[in-house]
């Protein structure tokens, strides 16, 4: 995340200011939300039963293995697929661009499970395709014919690299739109084409926001469970879970989850030394419209087809199939009121996004004014939670809360003598608080990122004609960022929109939302009646995310793509 | 700006429906009693109705697959669950082992429920059974060419065998039964002559199995009963028929220590609030109303004497269920799933 990516703030400008509010308030929802990751480490600490001899000499190197190789194969798919579209509808001319400048974020409103078992459907033995093979060239059986399964690690690559690389897409799109032109025109008239221009200096100038968005898309393969376990695929986060429910040894668990956190704290750390003492600032001002290169013929209908693809398998076939279902059985997932399950959705989606972009806001804002290393270190250990499996983390949630709630409980029986039973656990608040710890890593680096580029000079120039921090914040730096903050804000939704493991642990009595009610249907393999909400949730994701794409678009400095 | 506009307006739209999401739901007459459970609200919901509607106790539930045993113990003293209902043994014996249910000394409960499948003290108590049998193709196999689990690792059914994961909680628990049977060696001998038999990487749900021996992936694969008589009916995908009608069910260990059965079962909790309403919902689980329906809707075998199995599960025949007592078994879980690590059986 950028939050952890990129360590560059203001502070210089700003040191006299260090201990306020600002940083004391910074430093005590560091501690909040960091809790649930502090509990996994101490629920580490807590074997008796030492796991890892076992581990290390039977299924560990598998487990190894094929995470790398998972990881491999969805960085480089969305890494290909997220910078290669976003170059072409930034900088090229083809037909249908201005439409797939929105259409490939589509894919993202598509929770991957719900890819994983569209596919599934689609591609095994009795499905259409297969179906409609065996009957076109008269194969009676299995024996005939060789195809390809996909409940296989290549399965589970291909469905998460088309579920995830929008973000990539995303942050690279944002990326190209902020350079120069006049950089790549230089490189031109100096006798560069365009393939080496891209490679040697838009590509390079990139890698920072390209790393943030690989670093997502990287963090989502780790935590993600759904998808590996219906491909029985067994990555590291799948061990986590044999420990921690076929071992019933929670602490074991624990100390894999907190192994995991590691190597991505380790990642995270080598990419930025990789690229230590290098600068990304852009050195001139001159921004005029990207007039886009034009594409003739042939070349053109390739582009088309390489946007096509991954808007027709990320979201066109996926939504497609999900309607065919739903025509069948929109009638008794009404009658299972679903319509309350949508305002849930709805309702929780919205207000963790508000929450999740107020604090990182005002985190990155306290780091932009002060604070040492160590508050620093503090907010970027808080925004890990990203990276954690979310029934692992949904533990870590529930621990320190129901703690609070038992003290409470226990000062006021010792007090007042009455019992104030459990307030926070259990309730909507314990969703939305965890929610916030798994997304602010999202809200929290798009804003750091974002306010990283408005000048220090904006903020003298302001506090001497006397207004204070929250006024400067508020009058100027919001205004200027408004575009991230918005782009955060959907990101957040979005993914409430699709959070499954956490909303079913945290959630109150008799409580659905979208995800947990077609969850229920889908993991006894009843992807037709999963259908009606898995749509829901689909269209509820596309238009913040059609809006979001107009926004980058607008976010380009000195106004406009050119379109 | 009107986006600033537009997201005052959201907010102001949002909160008041966020604010009614916490609100208690009023209690029913005859008070209310809390659920955690593991089993799925489509079989569970109709039972619930009906217990509510007899009794007038309303029955609040969060379903959840994984981690209610965590938020058990994280919540403590004041958790509000008065109950739990598990999916499978492994999950009562956590509950046993992490110290969070309580006895339960109910004459109803010793008159409805097998000695066998219940805990000693009353800790838990088993509401349902199922035996994990042995599907063999209609066609492909002999009869009498599998009798035993010990069968399927013979080298007669190299490349023949199909299974769903190894760490799957229903194979790490038959596991453990021929642990009990058999000891340690024995059994990972067993496990490991049974992965050199599989026809392909373990994979899919108990169902996929009796579909790739439809397909002729394979002729023989383990798997609980009660899916063969969700598939035999099932008519919304009735590609799922004549999957069951490729095989046939064999029990196994008829003539030895009988087929492993497992079961689903609730457990009072320590801190119940309402534990007398915890209670009556168990026994009203364990008497014949819900009993017949466990069985007609879920094709499983009631624990109570005498409740009438579905006709197309009694049309199986009768079986032998393995004769040691499942708290012994489950003792035996966290070694059968270490051997499943050690002889690699899903990779």
């Amino acid at each position: 995340m950028e939050a952890i990516l990129n360590g560059g703030s203001l502070g210089r400008a700003s040191r006299r200011w260090s201990i306020d509010g600002w940083s004391v308030g910074a430093a005590v929802i560091a501690v909040l939300v960091g809790a649930p990751i502090v509990t996994i480490l101490v629920l580490a600490l807590g074997a008796d039963d030492n796991v890892w001899p076992h581990l290390a000499s039977t299924v560990l190197p598998h487990y190894v293995k094929t995470t790398l190789g998972l990881m491999a194969g969805v960085g480089a798919g969305t890494l290909v697929i997220g910078t290669g579209t976003a170059w072409l509808v930034t900088m090229c001319r083809f037909p249908g661009r201005r439409l797939f400048e929105w259409a490939l974020l589509l894919p993202m409103a598509v929770p991957a499970y719900v890819v994983a078992y569209v596919y599934t459907d689609l591609l095994e033995y009795a499905g259409p395709l297969q179906g409609a093979l065996r009957a076109g060239f008269g194969w009676a059986s299995k024996a005939d014919y060789w195809f390809p399964s996909i409940r296989t690690l290549g399965g589970a690559i291909g469905v998460m690299t088309l579920a995830l690389y929008p973000y990539v897409y995303l942050l690279a799109r944002a990326a190209f739109l902020e350079q120069s032109v006049c950089v790549l025109e230089a490189s031109r008239t100096l006798g560069r084409g365009p393939w080496r221009g891209f490679f040697t200096l838009a590509l390079p100038l990139a890698r920072p926001a390209i790393v943030v968005g690989l670093t997502l898309v990287l963090m989502e393969t780790l935590n993600d469970f759904g998808t590996v376990d219906y491909f029985a695929v067994a990555t590291f986060t799948a061990g986590i879970f044999d420990v921690w429910l076929n071992m019933s040894n929670t602490p074991g668990a624990a100390q894999l989850a907190s192994v995991l956190l590691l190597f991505v704290v380790a990642l995270i750390a080598l990419e930025r030394w990789s690229r230590r003492g290098q600068r990304y600032h852009h050195t001139t001002t001159k921004y005029k419209a990207i007039t886009g290169h034009p594409l003739d013929g042939g070349k053109a209908w390739l582009a088309t087809l390489a946007c096509l693809g991954p808007v027709l398998f990320g979201f066109a076939v996926p939504a497609w199939v999900l309607g065919g279902y739903t025509v069948d059985h929109y009638a008794e997932t009404l009658e299972a009121g679903v319509l309350t399950h949508v305002g849930n959705s709805l309702a929780l989606a919205s207000l963790a996004a508000v929450l999740a972009v107020m604090v990182g806001t005002f985190m990155a804002y306290a780091l932009r004014l002060g604070g040492g290393p160590l508050l620093k270190a503090a907010v970027r250990f808080a925004s890990l939670g990203y990276a954690v499996p979310g029934a692992v983390l949904a533990i870590g949630v529930l621990i320190p809360l129901a703690w609070l709630d038992n003290t409470v409980d226990g000062v006021a029986r010792e007090v007042f003598g009455v019992s104030t039973g459990l307030l926070l656990s259990g309730s909507v608040v314990a969703v939305t608080f965890g929610y916030l710890v798994r997304f602010l890593a999202l809200s929290f680096g798009s804003v750091e990122a974002s306010l990283a580029k408005v000048t220090a000079g904006m903020d003298g120039a302001a506090r001497t004609l006397g207004l204070g921090p929250g006024a400067v914040l508020c009058r100027v730096h919001l205004p200027l960022i408004r575009g991230s903050v918005l782009g955060a804000a959907i990101l957040v939704f979005v993914d409430v929109m699709k959070e499954l493991p956490m909303t079913v642990l945290l959630r109150p009595f008799d409580f659905h939302t979208l995800a947990t009610f077609v969850h229920q249907y889908a993991s006894d393999e009843l992807l037709a009646e999963a259908s009606p909400a898995a749509l829901a949730i689909v269209v509820a994701g596309i238009l913040p995310v059609i809006f979001l794409s107009r926004t980058i678009a607008r976010s380009r400095p000195g106004g406009g793509d050119g379109s | 700006m009107p986006t600033t506009r537009a997201i005052a307006l959201w907010i102001a739209l949002t909160i008041p429906a966020v604010s009614g999401l916490g609100a208690a739901p009023a209690a029913a007459d005859g008070g209310e009693v809390n659920l955690y459970s593991y089993r799925q609200p489509f079989l569970m919901k109709p039972l619930l109705d009906a217990f509510s509607e007899r009794t007038g106790i309303r029955v609040n539930v969060v379903y959840a697959k994984k981690g209610l045993i965590e938020r058990l113990k994280a919540e403590g003293i004041n958790s509000p669950a008065d109950a739990v209902l598990a999916a499978d043994i492994g999950r009562l014996d956590d509950l046993v082992a992490a110290d969070l249910v309580q006895p339960v000394d109910s004459p109803v409960l010793a008159a409805n429920i097998p000695p066998r499948y219940r805990h000693p003290d009353g800790l838990w108590f088993g509401l349902t059974t199922r035996a994990r049998v042995i599907y063999a193709s209609k066609d492909r196999v002999r009869a009498g060419e599998v009798e035993t689990y010990e069968d399927l690792a013979a080298s007669r059914f190299k490349g023949r065998v199909c299974s769903r994961s190894g760490k799957h909680a229903y194979n790490v628990s038959l596991l453990a039964s021929l642990i009990a049977a058999n000891g340690v060696r024995a059994a990972e001998a067993w496990a490991r002559g049974l992965k050199a038999n599989l026809a392909r990487k373990p994979q899919g749900n108990d169902r996929a199995q009796v579909k790739a021996i439809k397909e002729g992936e394979c002729d023989v694969a383990l798997g609980n009963s009660y899916y063969m008589g969700k598939m035999a009916t099932n008519d919304k995908k009735p590609e799922q028929k004549e999957w069951a009608a490729a095989v046939v069910i064999v029990f196994p260990n008829r003539q030895g220590r009988g087929t492993h059965v497992n079961i689903s079962g609730a457990a009072v909790t320590r801190s119940a609030k309402n534990r007398d309403g915890a209670v009556k919902l168990i026994e009203f689980l364990s008497g014949d109303f819900a009993q017949r329906i466990y069985a007609e809707q879920n094709f499983e075998y009631p624990v109570k004497a005498g409740v009438p199995l579905h006709p197309l599960v009694a049309s199986w025949g009768d079986f032998k269920a393995d004769t040691a007592h499942l708290a012994d078994v489950a003792g035996y879980r966290t070694e059968a799933s270490k051997i499943m690590d050690r002889v690699g059986f899903d990779h």
